[in-house]
This record gives C-alpha cells, structure tokens and sequence, in this order.
C-alpha cells in the first residue's frame, strides 16, 4: 500500500521560473489497486511520479509504503519496492548490453539471498529468463545473447516491463508507457500490462493520454491539474462514464477545458 | 619490410605494446564502460612506477606489483570520491587528481626527479635464467596480461561487474535495479586505477628507472590503444573488446617502432601519437563519409544518364 499525505513540491523556487508543481497531494493506493491518471500538460503527473521513486525529495509531506516512512529514502534503495516504466522504451534497459544481462541486474535486484556481489548467472537462472520471455511472445527467448540494442522500441518495452515484475513490485508506476509504440504493439503491451498487474495483484498507477484506456483499464481513475488531483472516480461511478462525461466533470471541477490536443485526439 | 622490423624490434614492440595494454584496459573500463574520461591516468601511471620502484628497490619485486595496484586504488578512490562526494565533474576530478599526484609522486620517489633500479631485482629478471635471454621480458609481460584478462573478464560477468557495464549504458536503468551507481562508478574507478598503477610499476621495472615525466601523455597513448582496437576488432562481447584492446596497443607499438626505424626524430613521437590517435578516432566516421560521397556520386550520374 502506497500513502502520499500533503505532498508538495516547488521547482526554482525565488525565480521568474517558479512552478508549483505539486501542491499538497494525498492519494492512497491499495494493493491490487490499478489507478489510472490523465491531465493535461504540466499537470504534475510525472512530477507524482518523481515523488513517489525518489527522483527527487518534496518540499513538505510524507510518502509511506506499506506503512514505513519512504520520504527521504534514496531513489536507488525504493527502487527494490517500486518498478516503473518510462515513455521513452530505451530507459529501461541497456543497449550495449544483453537480454540475458539485462535480466540478470533486475533479477539481482531483489533476489538477494540467490545472488552476491560476485555471483555469475547461472543455468537456473537462465532458463527462468528463458521461461518468463517466452510469455510475451516476441520469440526473445531465442535471442538471449543478442544485445537489447537490435531490439524495437516495442520489444524493449515489453522486456522492460517484464524485468521490473520479474519479482513483483510493491508498487508498479507506468509513465505513458505505449506512448512511443506503433499501435499494434502498444495494444500488445497494454495486453501485458494487464495480464502481469492481475496475476501479481500489483498496486498500479498508469499515466496515460488516451482516454478510453483512461476509463478501460484498472478500477481507478485520477485526473491531475495544475499540480492537484481534481478528480478521483471508482466503483459504479466509474462504470457508467463514457469519454465526454469525464471531459464534463473536468471542465465542471476546474473551470476550464480539457486543453491537451494529444488527449483530444486520441478520442 | 625485414630491414625494417628486425626480430628484436618486433619482441620490445610486442613486450611495451603488452605492458601498457594495461593502461589500455584501464581506460577501456573508465572510458568505454563507465563513460568517463580518466584524466587522472598520466599521474597514476608514475605513480604506480614510483611506489613499484621503492618497493623493488627494497628487494621485493613481485610485492612491487601489488604496492602499487593498492597506490592506484588509493589514486580512483579519490578520483571517484570527488565526483560522488562533491559533485566534482569527472573531466575536472582528473585533472584535480593528476596535478595533486605530481607531489605525491615526487614524494613517493624521495623528492628526486629519477630513481634508478639498475642494481634491484626486477620480476623480469627472476624469469632470465628460466626462459632465457630473448624472450623472458615478452613471457613476462604477456603472462601478467593474460591474467589480468582472464580476472577481468571472470569479474565483468559477475552481478557487480554487470552493475558497472551497466552504469556507463543506462544509468537510470541501475537506479532502477537498485544498485546505488555511485558505488559501481567507485569500485570501477579503483579497478581502473589499479590497471594503470600495474603498468607503470611494470614500465619501471622494464627500463629500470622511474622518472616523474613517466605519465605524460599516456592518456593519449591508451586512447589511441583502445580505439585502434575498437575500430579493428569491433564491439561485441567483452572477451572481443579486451583482446581487441591488447591488439591495439601492440599495433599502436608497431606503428611507433616503423615510426623510429625510419629515422622519425625522438621528439617527434608525441605528435606521431596524437595523429595516430585522430586518425583512429575520426576513421570510422570518414569511412561513412566516403561511402555517402560514392552512393550520392553514381545516384546523380544515374539520373544523368537516364535524361
């Protein structure tokens, strides 16, 4: 479980540049919960995300996973607990390395008993990697020993993902993950996604521009302005919104048009 | 060409090419894995020799080697800790490291400029009787290669080694698999340090005499070393690269010896280095350059043609 009580954060604060890009956030997210999030442009909800991994430290409030105080812990130490996906697919992974290797950090990153500083993967592990790429279908598991670089965007994707549940997470944070992909294979990623968060019964958060996955996926959806959550809707509520109602509750609560083109687009 | 490369031109140029291929493999860890540029390596260099000569002179030569790894750890750490510590950019590090180093190195040698070990025992010499006279400073030299080599690649394939590939290729990516990149830059930096510290006490050895102008340029020549084999022998796993490493030392030592054979003056060979090294550097993007020309030359005679 992830609590964020009275979150801020102020970028180049005492300048012309100041941004108030999170203003006294609190979201609590369940395990098993999969909230989706949608806002326009600099609505903060990357800068949620920063907060949550540690990529940077909030000027006030407290973030807690399963109850134990995360606020100031570094972003390499939560990165144990927390698995998280980048638009851009050549985040994740590194090219000049592996498949094999690159499964083989994530995979040392929480198996600690298994692994030492000085341990070599070994056979088991090997065909554990071989196992798990052969769910995502793409035929990796035959090009173990090709470096991740030859690899599309969309393969890179998928190995990304899978290497941040290889264990699972405590909390898995999607930024825009399908954004970068052609859609064939973002509907395939979508698939993934779905199909990993379930069986895992992950705590999930999923920034997305599209609206329809928005209301589709998960069994939460959030709506960020202007470094505020607006709008926060589950349950039967949800269930019955179509795209246009969730365009009119955000004008209703805001004041304001949805005015984000890549929203409105991909209607 | 046999005036030209005599056999023992042909063994001191494959016996420095192998010695210094350490320096190479060095950078290969701090340039080519880690992304950083290692300006610190001249300083570590005499270093290395300086702290590997006292030690030899005392009469312990193979203790030497291991003096002055451990002064080349000593060396990256604090490359490394003022980069992780205080925000230092690796660039200005180096060369923080590289001037402070210059003091320390006279230190190391008893405040004098040279030190001679004309009359110590050297790990070369303990191998003269058993090898003999012709090939014992080539047995040597290779034999300590290989070694280093062989730890290298055995470590590189560990979960730390993979950590450090890691760091230099994607580092938002070992953030995220919770290794803490301050850390693997360190321990790279140590290693590469220590490479470096090896080479120099080898080169002392080897010439029997440190001076405290050993270093200069070498960052240059390993560079050169390195891309020469990168560009030749390719990347691709890392037991290629390293042989690719070691075989570029040893042409940039040929390229050097044919250099002094043909009469090119001593003062020359610093320029010689820094030609080879552009050359090396710039090749791979001249080749793509060149075959642009060639494609867009005959695709307008084509449509020429066809008018």
């Amino acid at each position: 479980m992830l609590r964020m009580t009275g979150i801020s954060k102020t970028f180049n604060p005492g300048t012309v540049n100041e941004k108030k890009a999170l203003s006294k956030v609190s979201l609590t997210i369940e395990d098993g919960e999969f909230a989706t999030i949608i806002g326009s442009n600099g609505a903060g909800k990357s800068t949620l995300f920063n907060a949550i991994a540690g990529s940077f430290f909030p000027d006030e409030g407290m973030i807690e996973l399963d109850n134990r105080d995360i606020t100031y812990m570094p972003e390499y130490k939560r990165a144990l607990e927390i698995g998280r996906l980048f638009q851009d697919p050549m985040r994740g992974t590194a090219p000049h390395m592996t498949i094999e290797e690159n499964l083989a950090l994530a995979y040392m990153r929480v198996a600690k008993g298994e692994t030492s500083l000085f341990s070599r993967i070994n056979a088991k592990q090997r065909a554990m990697f071989r196992e798990r790429l052969a769910l995502l279908d793409m035929g990796l598991e035959d090009r173990m020993k090709q470096p991740v670089g030859l690899l599309s965007g969309g393969q890179r994707q998928a190995l990304t993902l899978l290497m941040a549940t290889l264990v699972a997470p405590k909390i898995l944070l999607l930024d825009e993950h399908t954004a970068a992909l052609d859609p064939a294979t973002a509907d395939k990623v979508i698939e993934l996604t779905n199909r990993i968060v379930a069986e895992n019964n992950l705590a999930c958060l999923m920034i997305t521009h599209n609206m329809h996955s928005a209301l589709e996926m998960g069994n939460r959806t959030l709506m960020m302005d202007a470094g505020r959550i607006v709008l926060d809707i589950s349950g039967p509520e949800r269930e019955g919104l179509t795209v246009d109602g969730l365009l009119k509750k955000f004008s209703a609560d805001t004041g304001k048009e949805m005015d984000n083109d890549r929203i409105l687009l991909s209607q | 060409m046999g005036s030209i490369l005599s056999l023992s031109v042909i063994t001191s140029a494959l016996e420095l090419g192998f010695i210094y291929s350490l320096v190479a493999l060095a950078l290969f860890l701090s340039y080519s894995l880690l992304n950083i540029a290692d300006l610190s390596t001249d300083g570590c260099f005499t270093l290395g020799c300086a702290v590997g000569a006292q030690v030899a002179i005392m009469g312990h030569p193979i203790l030497a080697l291991f003096a002055a790894m451990l002064a080349g750890v000593c060396s990256g750490l604090i490359m490394a800790l003022l980069q992780t510590k205080l925000g230092v950019e690796s660039i200005l590090a180096g060369i923080i490291v590289n001037t402070g180093l210059y003091t320390v190195n006279l230190a190391a040698m008893g405040f004098s400029s040279n030190l001679s070990l004309f009359k110590a025992e050297t790990v070369f010499g303990m191998f003269k009787e058993l090898i003999g006279a012709q090939w014992y400073k080539l047995f040597v030299a290779v034999a300590v290669v290989i070694i280093v080599s062989l730890v290298l690649v055995w470590f590189l394939g560990t979960s730390l080694g993979l950590s450090i590939r890691a760091t230099g290729d994607n580092e938002d990516m070992v953030r995220a698999s919770s290794i803490n990149p301050k850390f693997t830059l360190t321990v790279g930096l140590c290693i590469s340090g220590s490479l470096t510290a090896l080479s120099g006490c080898l080169i002392g050895q080897y010439q029997k005499t440190c001076d405290i102008n050993l270093g200069t340029g070498m960052v240059t020549i390993a560079l050169a070393s390195l891309i020469i084999g990168e560009t030749l022998i390719g990347s691709g796993s890392v037991q290629k690269r390293i042989v690719g490493v070691v075989f570029g030392s040893c042409l940039y030592r040929f390229v050097i010896a044919i250099a002094l054979r043909l009469h090119v003056p001593a003062e020359c060979l610093k320029l010689i280095s820094a030609l080879i090294v552009a050359i090396a550097i710039a090749s791979p993007y001249l080749k793509e350059q060149v075959a642009f020309r060639r494609r867009k030359r005959a695709e307008l005679q084509s449509r020429k043609g066809g008018e």
